[in-house]
C-alpha cells in the first residue's frame, strides 16, 4: 500500500529495503497536503491543465499589460478587419529582415454589397515588437502606464492578431480582458457558494434530525427547478439601471443561489461519515466545544474533498456567466466578458463575415476543459489513505 | 408500487406549492409593475396618460391589494381556469401563445432524452468493456469536450459550418412550405429531417455526462466477484456482460433522467434562440427582456412543472426497474 503512495521521483541507486524504509518513513510523518500533492502530481493531465489554469489567471491578472491596446479602443476604418498572421522573417524587399511584423490591410468597397473588404497588403509591413509604447492605461486602476507586452512598434498603427469586431475592437485585447472578468465570476461566485454549501452542509449534516430534512427538501427542491429559466428571471429582475459593479455582484449571486447545492450535498454526507468516527467521539469527551470540534476535528479530514468540489465548481459558474451574458441578461456592456464577447456573434449573417468572433468561445472552453481536468486530479487525490 | 406511486404524489404537491411561490416572486422582483412601464411607454411617445385609466387598469389587475392576495388570485385563475393572465408585449392572453411552443419543447426534449439514452448506452458499455483502448480514450475525449462546450456555442459553430461549406442557412423546425401548414404526413416527416439538428446540439453535455455515469457504474459492476463466477460457468462474454452488470449498472442511467431533464430545457432555450426555433426559448427570452412577466412567469412556471413531473416519472420508473428501491420504499 505505501509503495503506492511514493513520490515519483525517489533517489534512485540505494538498496531497495533501505530505500523502501527511507520512504516509508517519508510517508508517515509527512502532512496530509504533502499526501495530496505527491498523488496529485502523478496525475499527468492534471498536471499539465494545472499549468493551464496558473496562465489562464496570470492573464487574467495582467490583462491590461499583456493585451495590445485597450478594450475600447475603436477605429471605424477597421469594421470586421480580419486576423492578421505574425511573421518572423521578410524576404520581400530582395535582403533578408528579421524579426516579428504583419501586413497591413488594403479594404476595397464590395460593388454589389457595398460592405468593405479587407485584403492582406503584402507590400505593407507594420513591425511588431515586444514591451512597446501604445493606449495609456492605469494597471489595476491606480498604475498608469502605456507598456505593452506587444504591439506595434508605431503607437499609430493599429494590429489585430485575432482581427476586430463590429467596431474595429481589437479581438485579442477584449478576450484578454474577459478573461480577467470571467475567471473572477468563477471566484467569486465559489467563494459565495462556498459559504452557503458549508453552514448549510455542516448545519444539516452535524444537527441531523429535522433540521436536516428541512435543507434536504430545499435542496432538492432547488435542484428540481431548471436551471436556465430561473436565471434568466432573476437576472432579468437587475434592474438595468445598476452600474456595471452592481450587476457583477448581482449576477455571481444568482449563479450562487443554484451552484451551493452540490458542495452542500458533498459537506452533509461527510458530516454524516465522520460524526460516529471514533476521534470526533474522543474529543467530544476531553470536552471539546462543538465550533472546536468540527473546525478543528472535522474539517482538516475533508478540506481536501471540499477543495475538490470548490475546483469542479469554478467552470460550471463560468459556462453559466457566458449563457446568461451570451443572452443579454448577465453582464451588460462595456462590461468585458467571454459571455458578452459571444453576444456579437449572436447572428448568422455576423458569423458569415466574422467567424473570427467565436474566438471567444474557445477561450471559455479550454478555460473550462483544464479546470474540470484539474478538479478531476484534485478529488482523485483528495483521499490519500485509499 | 400503489402506494409508492400515491406517496410520490403526495410529495409533489408542497413541491409545487414552492415552485409557484418562486415564479411570483420573480414575476413581483423587477421595480414597478407593467402597469409604470405601460405608462413610461405612453408618455415616451407622447401621449398623454388618462389617470383615470390608470386607476381603472390597477383596480382591474388587482394592483393595489397586498401581495399575498395578488398571488392568490394568480394561481386560482391558473389552477381553476387555466388562465395565465395578458401578455403586455402581444396584448393577449399568455394561454394562448405558449401552448404550441410548449409542445414544440416537449416534443424537442423527450426526443433528445430519447436519442442522448440511446447515443450513451453502447458507447458507455464500450468503453467500460474496452477500457483504456484507444477507442474509450476517444469517447472519453469526446465527452470531455461535449461537457466544456456551451451547448449554444455548438449551435453557432454548426451553423458557421453549414452556412460556410453547404451555403445553407439552418435555422427553424420546418421547411417554408410546411411551416404554416396543418399536420400531415408530410410535415411529420419534414420535421424529422429538421429535428435531428437540435437533437443532436442539446443533447451533446447530456450524453458525455451519461457516458460516464454508466462506464463509471459498470467498471464498478465488472470487478464484482459474480462477474468472475459468471466467466468461470463458461457463460459467452456478451451474455455475462449484458445480462447482470449491465443490468446493475443501469440503474443510475435511468435516474439521471430526473437531472438531466432540467438541463435539457435549459439548453434548449439557448439552442433554440441560435437556430431560431419556435420552441419556449425565443419567446422566454423575449419575455424577460420587455420585463412581460405574466408570460415569463407562466414559462417558468410550465417549465418547473414539466421537470418536476419528468423527475417523478423517472423515479417511478426507477422502482419499477430496481426491486431493491421498490421494497425499501414501498
Amino acid at each position: 500500500m505505501a509503495v503506492r503512495q511514493l513520490p515519483p521521483d525517489q533517489p534512485a541507486g540505494t538498496a531497495p529495503i533501505e530505500a523502501a524504509a527511507a520512504t516509508d518513513g517519508g510517508v508517515a510523518v509527512a502532512p496530509q497536503w504533502k499526501l495530496v500533492w505527491w498523488r496529485f502530481r502523478k496525475h499527468r493531465l492534471a498536471m499539465v491543465s494545472a499549468v493551464f489554469v496558473l496562465l489562464f489567471a496570470l492573464v487574467g491578472v495582467f490583462a491590461e499589460f499583456l493585451a495590445p491596446t485597450t478594450p475600447d479602443s475603436y477605429s471605424a476604418d477597421h469594421t470586421y478587419a480580419p486576423p492578421q498572421g505574425l511573421h518572423f522573417v521578410d524576404t520581400s524587399g530582395g535582403g533578408t529582415r528579421f524579426g516579428p511584423y504583419v501586413h497591413g490591410y488594403t479594404s476595397v468597397r464590395d460593388p454589389e454589397t457595398l460592405a468593405r473588404v479587407f485584403q492582406e497588403d503584402e507590400s505593407q509591413r507594420i513591425d511588431v515588437g515586444f514591451f512597446v509604447r501604445g493606449e495609456p492605461y492605469e494597471m489595476w486602476g491606480f498604475i498608469p502606464s502605456d507598456r505593452h507586452f506587444i504591439g506595434p512598434t508605431d503607437p499609430e498603427q493599429r494590429v489585430y492578431f485575432l482581427g476586430a469586431d463590429r467596431n474595429g475592437r481589437d479581438l485579442l485585447s477584449r478576450i484578454i480582458y474577459g478573461t480577467r472578468i470571467s475567471l473572477s465570476i468563477g471566484l467569486v461566485g465559489v467563494a459565495l457558494t462556498f459559504v452557503f454549501g458549508i453552514v448549510l452542509g455542516g448545519v444539516s449534516g452535524y444537527f441531523g434530525g429535522r433540521t436536516d430534512t428541512a435543507i434536504q427538501r430545499v435542496i432538492e427542491f432547488l435542484m428540481s427547478i431548471p436551471t436556465i429559466p430561473l436565471w434568466l428571471g432573476l437576472s432579468a429582475a437587475v434592474p438595468r439601471t445598476w452600474g456595471p459593479l452592481e450587476t457583477y455582484f448581482a449576477i455571481t449571486v444568482i449563479l450562487s443561489v443554484i451552484g451551493w447545492t452540490d458542495l452542500a450535498r458533498v459537506v452533509r454526507g461527510r458530516f454524516l461519515s465522520l460524526r460516529e468516527e471514533d476521534f470526533v467521539l474522543a474529543a467530544r469527551l476531553d470536552g471539546c466545544s462543538r465550533p472546536r470540534i468540527i473546525l478543528r476535528h472535522m474539517l482538516p479530514s475533508f478540506s481536501s474533498h471540499i477543495i475538490a468540489s470548490l475546483t469542479l465548481a469554478i467552470p460550471y459558474m463560468i459556462l453559466a456567466e457566458t449563457s446568461l451574458s451570451f443572452l443579454g441578461l448577465g453582464l451588460q456592456p462595456p462590461v468585458v466578458s467571454w459571455g458578452v464577447l459571444l453576444q456579437e456573434s449572436q447572428n448568422i449573417r455576423t458569423i458569415a463575415t466574422a467567424p473570427w468572433l467565436l474566438l471567444p468561445g474557445v477561450a471559455v472552453v479550454v478555460a473550462v476543459l483544464v479546470l474540470n481536468f484539474v478538479g478531476d486530479g484534485v478529488r482523485d487525490s483528495a483521499d490519500p489513505y485509499r | 408500487m400503489a402506494k409508492l406511486v400515491i406517496r410520490r404524489l403526495i410529495y409533489m404537491v408542497p413541491t409545487m406549492f414552492a415552485i409557484s411561490v418562486v415564479t411570483f416572486l420573480i414575476i413581483q422582483l423587477p421595480p414597478g409593475d407593467f402597469l409604470s412601464t405601460y405608462i413610461a411607454e405612453l408618455s415616451s411617445r407622447g401621449d398623454a396618460v388618462d389617470t383615470r385609466l390608470v386607476e381603472a387598469l390597477r383596480e382591474r389587475y388587482g394592483l393595489n391589494d397586498p401581495i399575498y392576495v395578488q398571488y392568490y388570485q394568480w394561481i386560482s385563475h391558473i389552477v381553476l381556469q387555466g388562465d395565465f393572465g395578458d401578455s403586455f408585449l402581444y396584448r393577449r392572453p399568455v394561454a394562448d401563445l405558449i401552448w404550441n411552443r410548449l409542445g414544440l419543447t416537449i416534443a424537442l426534449a423527450v426526443a433528445t432524452l430519447l436519442v442522448s439514452w440511446a447515443i450513451a448506452f453502447p458507447i458507455g458499455v464500450y468503453s467500460a468493456v474496452k477500457q483504456h483502448s484507444a477507442g474509450d480514450y476517444a469517447f472519453t475525449f469526446i465527452g470531455f469536450l461535449g461537457l466544456a462546450t456551451p451547448n449554444f456555442l455548438l449551435a453557432l459553430i454548426f451553423v458557421w459550418i453549414s452556412f460556410n461549406y453547404f451555403g445553407q442557412s439552418v435555422g427553424g423546425l420546418f421547411s417554408p412550405e410546411f411551416a404554416d401548414a396543418a399536420w400531415n404526413l408530410g410535415k411529420v416527416l419534414d420535421l424529422l429531417s429538421h429535428v435531428w439538428v437540435p437533437v443532436l446540439i442539446i443533447g451533446m453535455a447530456g450524453t458525455a455526462s451519461l457516458i460516464r455515469v454508466l462506464r463509471a457504474n459498470l467498471l464498478d459492476e465488472l470487478r464484482k466477484p459474480y462477474v468472475t463466477t459468471a466467466r468461470a460457468k463458461g457463460l459467452p462474454e456478451w451474455r455475462i456482460i449484458l445480462k447482470y452488470p449491465v443490468r446493475m449498472a443501469l440503474g443510475p442511467f435511468i435516474s439521471t433522467a430526473g437531472w438531466l431533464l432540467p438541463s435539457l430545457i435549459g439548453g434548449e432555450v439557448l439552442v433554440s434562440i441560435v437556430i431560431g426555433l419556435d420552441t419556449t426559448g425565443p419567446l422566454l427570452v423575449e419575455a424577460l427582456i420587455s420585463q412581460d412577466m405574466y408570460l415569463a412567469g407562466s414559462f417558468i412556471l410550465i417549465l418547473a412543472t414539466l421537470t418536476v413531473i419528468g423527475t417523478l416519472l423517472s423515479d417511478l420508473l426507477l422502482a419499477w426497474w430496481d426491486p431493491r428501491i421498490r421494497y425499501a420504499e414501498g
